[in-house]
């Protein structure tokens, strides 16, 4: 199983022939991720690496591949855009890389895929990898350990640090996802706890939060109320002042909401086992399993 | 990014909202003649990007235009919430019959841009929120129509009941939104919206913060941009491409990715450290980025230890490596570095930190105990 990707998964990749598009592309096809087609406006009939036919558009590449999810990798200006056009030739699954794309742009797109019943993960994430199975974004593959802890967050490098933690450890992942640091954002902790739930080859979860919003805790009332696999968390920015915008444009504190307090404490209240430093996510799910 | 009040209330002017008039002005004397052309009571207000003006003291009625000239001389350079004062507004001071509040903010929850109104104006929006939550009327904007007439006059009977009056505010509200959207905005405020005894609807304050995503594409919007009213330090590291934050501490820090360095300044803290900063050198690995990073770490005096936690992904660990090694041979730096580097391409960055006679650790608690032993040990 593992959740959202796996060996089915046939991709295109958006903007693959682009600096981060073409690099990541060889990445997820050397890791065995079935890569079918790619798209670049004007680069239609090209082929990339010799082998994955580029076309103009994501209507071409999907008629002609049978692709079922995109990936991508376009500047922010022109994201929404490209998410709005995978969105209109019918993928199941959309992963957003770009950073930096208008707020007021992803109102526009998240009505739009909610009527076609699309999953989109991101904008501003690292996308998601099964270990052994599929790997869709840019997580290093050589971190990952093929096992069955699921993990999901909100950030890029701190999850290459908990996966890294966990693997060195003998604990291998089923799924990890990134699913981004926006303020609006496609998938949420929700809906990958509830897939990891319905998962039969994850035991446990991870969940990686941050300050800013109520993500965090609204998820920890889910926990309580629906899932019953053990379930670890952290939160980042428990330093942080308020008002100042940590980096990623969904981490602030706004008055006296969205802090790194108020969410550990939602998650001890849901039986979530907190972790006070990256490092207790081993001891914490080996006490677990 | 914020604009100050006088250029909020010039796009809501451009936009055909009511505002009083008024200019702006940054010496005693030229406020004076500012107010010697209104006439009449006038009310001088610091432009800093802060809250609390008038409790701090930057706000001032004058009844002339002397009085306007002498609370100018007090309010210009004085210091609110750590800001210096270098402009204020000058404004004709309204009668006022009634003050609300209008609003338009991009909502996380419902993933919409939410028009609010209450009539509750001129206080602390929040504190109405937090005390009386069923004094804010909300709409949700679907964007693909906009606001739509009958929901700003609905939003606007919820303020007045005298249909000349409810006119006026669902015209301002409705030219609100298109302002929010044009302008790019993540939050536009008008506290307070007020109506005057004679029955007119203006607008007195206007609180404009523009979504950073939206600059590249708004130039007109960027170039308001005040950069006196920044931290220069935070102007320096936007400029090359880093998101930096001043802090108080004194362990300097140097991360990838803005999850991994906000978790960086917890575990500084947890070791029983003090982070300097919040610093992400973001994910493209240009080593010039490290060099700049480090110059603007190094500017504060307070740092005595200067921690890198790379964790290369997109970022490659020999890039890094690359422009520490060339910070150092461009400028001498007297506090000790620590640098932690795993990932993509760690055998070639700790390579050529060893050539120069640097050491690397791999694991990030040993890296950020170290570093805040050192920091101890240097203050």
């Amino acid at each position: 199983m593992s959740i959202f990707i796996d060996e089915k998964t046939k991709l295109v990749v958006q903007g693959i022939t682009g600096r981060d598009g073409s690099f990541h592309s060889s990445q997820m096809i050397e890791y065995g991720t079935q890569v079918v087609a790619g798209v670049t406006p004007g680069k239609g009939g090209q082929k990339f690496e010799d082998k994955v036919p580029v076309f103009n558009t994501m209507a071409e590449a999907v008629e002609a591949t049978g692709a079922n999810a995109s990936v991508i990798y376009v500047p922010a200006t022109f994201a929404a855009d490209a998410i709005i056009e995978a969105g209109d030739a019918d993928v199941a699954l959309i992963v957003c890389i770009t950073e930096g794309l208008p707020v007021q742009d992803m109102t526009r797109v998240i009505p739009f895929l909610a009527e076609r019943n699309i999953r989109l993960i991101g904008p501003n994430c690292p996308g998601l990898i099964s270990p052994g199975k599929s790997k869709v974004g840019i997580i290093p593959a050589t971190i990952c350990a093929e096992g069955r802890v699921g993990l999901v967050s909100r950030s890029g490098t701190l999850t290459y640090e908990i996966v890294h933690q966990l693997t060195t450890s003998g604990i291998g992942q089923s799924t990890c996802i990134g699913i981004g640091g926006d303020p609006i954002i496609g998938t949420n902790f929700i809906d990958c706890l509830e897939a990891f739930q319905a998962d039969d080859e994850t035991d446990a979860i991870v969940m990686m939060g941050e300050i800013g919003g109520t993500d965090e805790q609204k998820a920890a009332e889910y926990v309580a109320a629906n899932v019953t696999k053990p379930v670890v968390g952290f939160i980042a920015g428990q330093t942080a002042p308020p008002g100042r915008r940590m980096g990623h444009a969904g981490a602030i504190i706004s008055g006296s909401a969205g802090t790194a307090a108020e969410k550990m404490e939602a998650f001890r209240k849901a039986g979530i086992g907190v972790m006070e430093r990256p490092a207790d996510v081993v001891k914490l799910i080996k006490e677990r399993l | 990014m914020n604009l100050h009040e006088y250029q909020a209330r010039e796009l809501l002017k451009e936009a055909g909202i009511a505002v009083p008039d008024g200019d702006v002005a940054d010496t005693p004397e030229a406020v004076e003649k500012i107010a010697e052309r209104l006439g009449g009571k006038v009310v001088v207000k610091a432009q800093v990007h802060a809250g609390g003006r008038g409790k701090a003291g930057g706000v001032k009625l004058a009844d002339t235009a002397a009085e306007a000239k002498e609370h100018a001389r007090a309010i210009l350079g004085m210091e609110i919430k750590g800001l210096t004062v270098e402009k204020v507004l000058v404004a004709p001071a309204e009668d006022i019959a009634t003050e609300s509040y209008v609003g338009v903010i991009v909502d996380r929850e419902s993933q919409r841009a939410v028009v609010m109104v209450s009539p509750e104006g001129g206080v602390d929006i929040e504190e109405v929120a937090a005390k009386t939550p069923e004094k804010i009327f909300k709409v949700a904007v679907d964007p693909r129509y906009g606001l739509l007439a009958h929901e700003a006059m609905g939003l606007a009977f919820e303020l007045f009941d005298d249909i000349k009056l409810v006119r006026q505010a669902a015209g301002i509200i409705s030219k609100l939104y298109q302002v929010f959207v044009s302008s790019g905005a993540s939050l536009i405020e008008i506290n307070p919206l007020v109506s005057t005894p004679e029955g007119t609807v203006k607008a007195l304050d206007a609180k404009l913060g523009v979504d950073d995503n939206e600059l590249g594409r708004k130039p007109k919007i960027e170039a308001l941009r005040d950069l006196s009213s920044e931290d220069p330090s935070e102007v320096d590291a936007r400029e090359a491409g880093l998101s930096f934050i001043k802090l108080d501490g004194n362990v300097g820090c140097c991360v990838n990715g803005a999850g991994l360095a906000m978790a960086t300044m917890d575990l500084v803290k947890y070791y029983g450290g003090d982070p300097a900063n919040f610093l992400d050198i973001g994910g493209s690995s240009n080593p010039q980025k490290v060099v700049t990073a480090l110059e603007i770490i190094t500017r504060d005096k307070n740092v005595k230890a200067i921690l890198f936690n790379i964790f290369g992904g997109i970022t490659r660990c020999d890039d890094v490596a690359n422009g520490i090694v060339t910070a150092l041979d461009q400028t001498e730096i007297k506090v000790p570095l620590v640098i932690r580097l795993t990932g993509t391409n760690e055998a070639e960055g700790i390579k050529i930190l060893e050539d120069r006679g640097l050491s690397a650790l791999t694991d990030m608690d040993d890296a950020v105990e170290k570093a805040v032993a050192m920091a101890k040990e240097a203050a």
